[in-house]
């Protein structure tokens, strides 16, 4: 069989020295460019296999590059609040729920909750990391699964109903920069993540609940 | 801190050197079948999770579109793939390149890894070798590599 792999990290390609390798400047989890853009993912899938035509190994370079700034964030209105007895975040993402389906009945679920929590399930997640934050120790939370997978499932709850409500696709990132710095449950998740490292928690229990520049040194 | 800062901290990870990589000429792509092996932990909601240490893979059933993203780290942007499938697992692109004559066949069957790999000696013995002579049982011609 022959291979052909695309890369988003250039140096990590040429290390890996593939039989042939097509470098994209895209942004990590947009392998092929421009979501719901069939035009643009055909030129990359078509500088792919002409590399098939090659008689040596190589890796080559896509000649468009997608840059991120590191800036944009997605505008999205948050719901206003419904119990005043609930947490702010609890709040806000139960106000998220018809979103939530209504994006899930349009695009599919492919990074909503269901790896370690339903949606059911978001706002009590939610609220173990509520405890988290407020000194409880991450043991004793009551998390319901491995820390991070349950952070991510919180997470693509988030952005997947953010799908729903901007109707359009956001920029890369700017749907992770809208949940981590403008939503209450963005800031119980970073608050949560502070509190366990100031805790001595090992790393890697706290260091992927975000993207990896979410946390201050 | 942008995308490019991310891959700038993961660039000079030490990579695995392929002494003899496996070069082969494959027939024309018009006469090809294709298959997708992604590294982005796709699999459909019906079958586990990839675990942390995953170095085994899931058969993806081409005639589906119910996929999650099972990927552990979440240094990658999750919207992309959450509105358009095709941006990590480019399937419905490749049964439009085989409408029009330009590929042979699309495969029935993918594959998806996990792409966070810590065994690597597990994977490059076991679960890499055994995903390709699956592949090969298929009469897969071409392999379309994809992360996430």
């Amino acid at each position: 069989m022959a291979t052909v792999a695309l890369g988003s990290i250039r140096q990590q390609m040429i290390g890996t020295a593939p039989p042939r390798g097509l470098a994209c400047d895209f942004p990590l989890g947009r392998p092929i460019g421009k979501p719901n853009d069939a035009e643009f993912q055909h030129k990359v899938l078509a500088h792919a296999f002409s590399m098939l035509k090659r008689t040596e190994p190589g890796v080559e370079d896509f000649p468009e590059s997608i840059p991120d700034e590191g800036t944009e964030m997605l505008v999205c209105p948050l719901p206003p609040r419904h119990d005043p007895d609930a947490h702010p975040a609890v709040d806000e993402a139960r106000g998220l729920r018809v979103a939530y389906d209504r994006a899930i009945e349009k695009y599919g679920n492919r990074v909503g909750a269901g790896r370690a929590i339903s949606a059911d399930d978001v706002p009590s997640a939610i609220e173990s990391f509520i405890r988290i934050s407020e000194g409880t120790p991450w043991k004793e939370a009551q998390i319901p699964g491995v820390p991070a997978r349950v952070a991510q499932d919180i997470r693509g709850y988030y952005e997947t109903a953010a799908l729903a409500i901007v109707d359009h696709t956001p920029a890369a990132w700017a749907g992770l920069r809208w949940f981590r710095d403008a939503t209450q449950t963005g800031k119980v998740i970073r608050a949560a993540q502070q509190a366990m490292k100031d805790a001595d928690v090992r790393r890697d229990l706290w260091l992927f609940l975000l993207p990896m520049d979410s946390m201050q040194d | 801190m942008a995308d490019q800062d991310i891959k700038r901290a993961v660039q000079d990870i030490e990579c695995p050197v392929v002494e003899q990589p496996a070069f082969t000429t494959p027939p024309p792509l018009e006469e090809a079948t294709v298959a997708i092996v992604t590294s982005a932990s796709l699999h459909h909601p019906d079958q586990d999770d990839f675990a942390p240490k995953d170095t085994s893979y899931r058969v993806l059933d081409a005639s589906r579109r119910d996929y999650l993203v099972g990927h552990w780290s979440p240094n990658f942007d999750t919207a992309g793939v959450a509105a358009d499938l095709n941006v990590v697992f480019p399937l419905d692109r490749l049964d439009e390149l085989a409408a029009q004559g330009r590929i042979g066949k699309v495969a029935d069957q993918h594959l998806a890894f996990a792409g966070n790999q810590f065994d690597l000696a597990q994977i490059r013995m076991d679960g890499g070798p055994a995903g390709a002579a699956f592949l090969k049982e298929q009469g897969v011609d071409v392999v379309l590599l994809t992360p996430v």
